[in-house]
């Protein structure tokens, strides 16, 4: 009861203070998204107007450092004085405020006699200009829009994250794409060249085997490719290095027809297989068993990579999974951050192994993906 | 042993190998090999086969038997429809939608609209499509044990539910292709074999006409039985609604639509339809000579009203002896195997879609799926138990009705049509389903009045169809600033053959 009369009474959601600082917020909240994408003509036309309700002005611009790409508010023939307006904290690199002496107005009646200009810094570079049109610039106007033009600043920088995290992730693929390790080349060409003589036909087939593998590998591919794609490629990395191995390297592959035509990212098996290969056979005495499954479920294919070799200690490969590039599993952090990026967090890399007790790795991966395309 | 006996037998054999097979399904399911097979792609004749083969439910085949024996060539039509569904399938579907690399049609509405709210729109009628089409099958089993070992009613239903239910909590999280496909032939056998008996019997007999004899005061006489809108009342209309019904239902089945994305492209998923035409056309051949045969040798069955248990009954009465009493229990093994192939695949994919859609994230994969599995069964056998006065054909019928209100505008206007957008496509789902829900629930209820207004609800699809189609479009270019942002981009990739180099972009996310 005491609860209902608090709520009943006036002013419980605040002072009118508190209410004007909800309000100011939200006024940048609803801004802060837009600017995440970067300041184009696009993000800055539906930021400026939040920009607005901030500042209280009667307009807003927002340039870059040569035109100008959004303006809100009332006389817009000021529109063509932005980008020059923009010049004048290119050099100084703080808040100025110029009036009609540097923009000339002949329309009887326009009420923006003074420009306060805010340089949006990005990495210590000047990216671009708020300008806040007023009829006369108080102290507390200049205060604000420099606070303002610092947060407006602050987003952006967060969109150039953004964007340098992107560009680091189709770096990594590059880079994995290239990553076919010089050993394996080696290896292959010194197993074929072992075969020329005594088997020229089987020569002829492993070549073109290995041409076709590093066809696929260096091919210019979009993000994503078919279950199927994928798997032919193992296929012909196991013939090759089956060539070399001979009978110490035991095959099982099972994969149920229906999940083949599922999307999955471009060379994120290609690794896991590679790893199982390694730990299966390279560090140990012996034969060693490599298990490929992709079975179907409903509306998920499960994946399974499974080596009977040596292990791994299980602490090695939680940092690998966090980004680690220094461990030698080789770009299992990379096909687990590309999984969690194309299909959600729920769907990144589960590795079950311990040391002398094997490797188990299993990928989920959604029959449907909303934007996931081969 | 007894003719009972024989068919107790049959349906337990197949009640086994469903379950054995669910059990150690992996062993069919998987390629197992050392190399360069296991990425070989499902093609089209084996997709097809399986596409038959969870598609002919012994609901429609059972129920179009004895359709034709009572009301005669009209009724063609069904067998007609279910089969030409697939040619609209083939023409203005098939390819764009495996395109889409959709696995449900909620999918399909995402990928298309990029909205949330038409893919729950969307999960919420796959999964009333679903139970609408369950509940036939549940019935048509109680129909069948009944007829052949006199049991009660409802026990058919329950063990068939039952079947499914065990099979899929317990590793039958999928329909595996090659199982499917060998139902297609195994029912084809079970309705042909004994058919070439009973055929050769019928020559011996002189091969009188099926329209030369009377039935009595149950069935029409031999020249309305032949003729086609010679029955009841609304014939025109009824006929109409039925073609539209079958023709554009097809498509907005869902276990129909996902086994399509076992093709590898859109080529091969025109090829598996053409295929799937084939094997439908020959395998409804059978039902209709049952009718036929049954107006000379089982006439009794019009007039006690169970002429849906024709196609289990008649060899039996055609041929004296234990060879009639087997290829009684072989037909009826069939149709078991029938109820079992179109339950588990309904019944995955309303699973699927009640366990991605409406359980969401609150359990985990295998037991969100598990208790999709469980509400996807009892549903509808609590409908079949309850519901006990519809036709079995007539139910699919208004499945296929409802069906094509709601997802047929959905799929031809998201593939053919850029302007949709995801208000008109809800607008028009909701009234078409609505319309045609309506109808359905006038008719389950047994509430439908005579007449014109009895016409209209009993076979709703030639006025919901239309209408859904007219309020999507309507709706849509009413709204054009809720078109989807990459819609041209969709359009490209929906409409393009695989083989056509050109960036079909990853739209950002």
């Amino acid at each position: 009861m005491r609860d209902l009369r608090r709520w009943l009474r006036p002013g419980h959601l605040g002072t009118e203070a508190e209410l004007a600082t909800f309000r100011t917020l939200h006024s940048a909240s609803r801004s802060a998204p837009e600017l995440r994408e970067g300041l184009t003509t696009e993000s800055a036309e539906r930021a400026v107007r939040h920009l607005r309700d901030l500042l209280g002005v009667p307009a807003v611009a927002l340039t870059d450092t040569v035109t100008m790409l959004a303006w809100d508010g009332r006389f817009a023939h000021h529109e063509r004085d932005t980008a020059a307006l923009a010049a004048n904290v290119l050099e100084s690199g703080g808040t100025v405020v110029r009036d009609r002496k540097d923009f000339s107005c002949t329309h009887a009646g326009c009420g923006l006699r003074q420009v306060v200009i805010s340089p949006l810094v990005v990495e210590d570079r000047v990216v671009g200009t708020l300008q806040a049109f007023t009829s006369s610039a108080s102290a507390g106007l200049v205060r604000a829009a420099t606070e303002v033009a610092r947060w407006v600043s602050g987003n952006l920088e967060l969109a150039e994250l953004d964007a340098s995290r992107t560009r680091l992730m189709e770096a990594e693929v590059r880079a994995l794409r290239a990553q076919i390790s010089p050993h394996f080349i080696y290896n292959s060409l010194t197993a074929i060249a072992s075969f020329v003589r005594t088997d020229p036909e089987r020569a002829r087939e492993l070549l073109l085997e290995f041409a076709d593998f590093t066809r696929y590998s260096f091919s210019r591919h979009g993000e994503y490719t078919t279950l199927a794609e994928e798997l032919r490629s193992i296929e012909r990395y196991l013939v090759l290095e089956k060539a070399r191995f001979g009978d110490r390297l035991q095959v099982t592959l099972r994969v149920a027809q229906e999940v083949l035509p599922v999307a999955v990212p471009f060379l994120c098996l290609q690794p896991l297989v590679e790893n199982a290969v390694r730990h299966g056979l390279e560090r140990k005495p012996g034969t060693g068993r490599v298990t490929i499954i992709a079975a179907d479920q409903a509306g998920e294919c499960l994946i399974t990579v499974e080596d009977d070799g040596v292990g791994e200690d299980p602490e090695k490969v939680r940092r690998a999974l966090a980004g680690d590039a220094s461990d030698d599993s080789v770009g299992l952090g990379n096909v687990d951050a590309r999984l969690r990026t194309a299909f959600g967090d729920d769907y990144g890399l589960v590795v079950e192994t311990g040391p002398g007790a094997g490797t188990r790795v299993l990928v989920r991966v959604p029959k449907f993906a909303h934007g996931v395309h081969p | 042993m007894t003719a009972a006996g024989y068919s107790v037998l049959g349906v337990t054999a197949v009640f086994v190998a469903t379950l054995a097979v669910g059990a150690y399904g992996w062993r069919f399911s998987r390629t197992t090999s050392d190399f360069f097979v296991a990425s070989r792609t499902v093609r089209p004749g084996l997709n097809a086969s399986a596409i038959g083969g969870e598609y002919l439910s012994a609901a429609s085949f059972l129920g179009v038997a004895g359709l034709v024996l009572a009301f005669g060539t009209e009724m063609l039509w069904y067998p007609v429809g279910w089969t030409a569904g697939y040619l609209v399938l083939l023409v203005l579907v098939a390819a764009p939608l495996r395109r889409s690399g959709a696995y449900t049609l909620p999918d399909f509405a995402e990928s298309r609209l990029e909205s949330r709210g038409v893919r729950r729109l969307s999960a919420l009628l796959v999964v009333a499509i679903g139970w609408l089409y369950l509940m036939p099958q549940f019935q048509g089993a109680g129909i069948a044990l009944a007829a052949t070992t006199g049991t009660g009613p409802w026990l058919g239903g329950v063990l068939v539910a039952t079947v499914v239910l065990v099979n899929v909590l317990f590793g039958g999280m999928r329909s595996i292709t090659f199982v499917q496909a060998f139902q297609y032939w195994l029912k084809l056998t079970a309705l042909l074999f004994p058919l070439l008996f009973m055929v050769g019997i019928w020559l011996g007999d002189g091969g009188i006409s099926p329209a030369s004899v009377d039935v009595g005061d149950a069935g029409p006489a031999g020249d309305s039985w032949v003729s086609p809108l010679a029955g009841t009342d609304h014939e025109l209309y009824t006929t109409y609604s039925i073609i539209i019904a079958t023709f554009l239902g097809t498509m907005g089945l869902p276990h129909v639509v996902v086994r399509f994305y076992t093709n590898p492209d859109g080529a091969a998923a025109r090829r598996t339809t053409l295929f799937v035409l084939a094997l439908l056309g020959v395998f409804y051949l059978l039902p209709p000579v049952y009718g036929g045969l049954g107006r000379l040798y089982a006439p009794d069955l019009v007039a006690s009203g169970r002429t849906e248990s024709l196609v289990l009954e008649l060899p039996a009465r055609m041929l004296a002896g234990t060879l009639g009493d087997l290829l009684s229990a072989l037909t009826t093994a069939g149709a078991f195997a029938a109820f079992l192939s179109t339950s588990s695949g309904l019944t995955v994919a309303v699973a699927g879609v009640i366990s991605q859609d409406v359980l969401g994230r609150r359990f985990g994969g295998v037991r969100a799926f598990q208790a999709g599995a469980v509400v996807a069964v009892l549903v509808p056998l609590g409908l079949a138990l309850a519901a006990e006065g519809v036709g079995v054909a007539q139910a699919v019928g208004l499945a296929f009705a409802f069906a094509a209100s709601t997802f047929c505008p959905l799929l031809v206007l998201g593939i053919w049509w850029r302007r949709l957008t995801d208000v008109g496509a809800i607008a028009g789902m909701v009234v078409g389903g609505g319309c045609a829900g309506g109808a359905v629930i006038a008719t389950l209820l047994g509430v439908a009045p005579v007449g014109w207004p009895g016409a209209l609800l009993g076979q709703p699809a030639a006025w919901t169809v239309p209408l859904a189609f007219l309020v999507m479009v309507g709706v849509s270019l009413a709204t054009p600033r809720r078109l989807p942002p990459h819609a041209a981009r969709t359009m490209v990739r929906l409409h393009t053959p695989e083989a056509v180099q050109l960036d079909r972009g990853t739209p950002p996310r």
